[in-house]
């Protein structure tokens, strides 16, 4: 029986092992990987401490420090959790571990336009990884999905390789920042369709178009690649039902990260926390480590 | 006879990071591989998409053996690293 078991290791779950290791806590870390949603973004600006980092030397960075503490890493999937009288069990694809307490910090995934062709053609021109993927459709044309700031990303990294760049946006207007915004309408290899909504991938083994409809007209735009780039949503299949969650299927927590179950915490972008930023995440995730700390104690008297 | 050495191809963009990640782990247990990066390299790219039947990288070839993305455990089996 572990005191304490954190499921995750993005940057809340990594700051949370780091807290617990220097609390002396018995515990364990079981993630796919380490780095989280952190591992993709390409720069940051914004950590304290450092000017620049790419997101890859960031992961490399919190792996580094995890193994100075000589945290026990598991690299499983957690299929699912359990209550057991006061204490849980969690389920992986490798085996099954118990503990007083659990912290969630399984972060976020990519969301799904949910049309139908997006599944067949995932990695086949569907992509939900600019950072990764847009070099493969150099001289292409393509599509991006979304007018938020990461679809805007995308449609700037994209602009400067592919042939041209479709990007479409539900809503009347784009909804990133203006300085993006601004570089994107300055460019004329990209076309902005606005109030367009997308209702089937087409190809037969790769990505041959994608069919939109705008103000009551269908049209078939001819693309390679599609990124669809619409938002997050929380990593959180293995709780079936036993925590609270808000609209946005998010783990509500209060300040001290304890969720409706007592003995689980939750941190990071998995929680209704609404700034979704790398260091928000970290902090949250001390916080939790921190609680579950004094929870374990309580339990211990 | 001796050990028989793998032959390990790893299919990358520079920008990718689960690219680092599978190179950074096959450094991390001593093998060996040639880096082919799609992005500059387009005979690497359609060399890739043939092997695989899809886009998205990494893609490696342990001895012809196919593996899509990091997956740490399909990489360990090809390897037999324990």
């Amino acid at each position: 029986m572990y005191e304490l078991i954190i499921i995750g290791a993005g940057p809340a779950g990594i700051t949370a092992s780091i807290y617990a290791a220097r609390k002396r806590m018995n515990f364990i870390t079981i993630a796919k990987d380490i780095g989280g949603q952190a591992a993709l973004s390409s720069d940051i600006e914004n950590y304290t401490g450092y000017q620049y980092i790419t997101g890859a030397e960031l992961s490399k960075k919190f792996e580094e420090h995890a193994r100075e503490f000589n945290i026990v890493l598991k690299f499983e999937e957690v299929l699912k959790i359990e209550k057991l009288n006061g204490d849980f069990r969690v389920i992986t694809n490798n085996g099954s571990y118990d503990s007083r307490s659990l912290i969630i910090a399984s972060g976020a995934k990519p969301r799904t336009l949910n049309v139908p062709g997006e599944k067949e053609f995932k990695n086949r021109g569907v992509t939900y990884c600019a950072t990764c993927d847009a070099p493969l459709f150099s001289d292409k044309d393509v599509a991006v999905v979304g007018g938020g700031n990461s679809g805007l990303d995308a449609t700037l990294q994209l602009m400067r390789i592919a042939k041209k760049v479709y990007l479409i946006e539900a809503a009347p207007v784009l909804k990133g920042d203006a300085a993006m915004r601004e570089k994107i309408e300055g460019s004329d290899r990209v076309t902005i369709l606005t109030s367009t909504k997308v209702l089937e991938i087409l190809g037969e083994k790769f990505v041959a178009g994608m069919l939109v409809e705008r103000e009551g007209k269908r049209k078939v735009l001819d693309v390679q690649g599609i990124f669809i780039e619409i938002g997050y949503t929380p990593n959180l299949d293995f709780a079936n039902g036993l925590l609270k969650v808000n609209d946005r299927k998010e783990i509500i927590i209060d300040e001290h990260c304890r969720t409706n179950v007592e003995g689980i915490f939750a941190a990071g972008d998995v929680t209704n926390v609404p700034q979704k930023q790398i260091i928000v995440a970290a902090g949250e995730g001390a916080k939790a480590a921190l609680s579950a700390h004094e929870y374990v104690q309580k339990l211990k008297k | 006879m001796g050990e028989t050495k793998s032959i390990v191809k790893v299919y990358t963009t520079p920008t990718c990071p689960y690219c680092t990640m599978a190179k950074n782990f096959l450094r991390e247990n001593g093998v060996e591989f040639i880096e082919k990066n799609v992005a500059n390299d387009r005979a690497a790219a359609v060399e890739m998409v043939e092997k695989s039947g899809q886009m998205g990288v990494p893609v490696l070839d342990i001895n012809g053996e196919i593996i899509v993305g990091f997956n740490r455990d399909a990489i360990k089996k090809a390897l037999n690293i324990r």
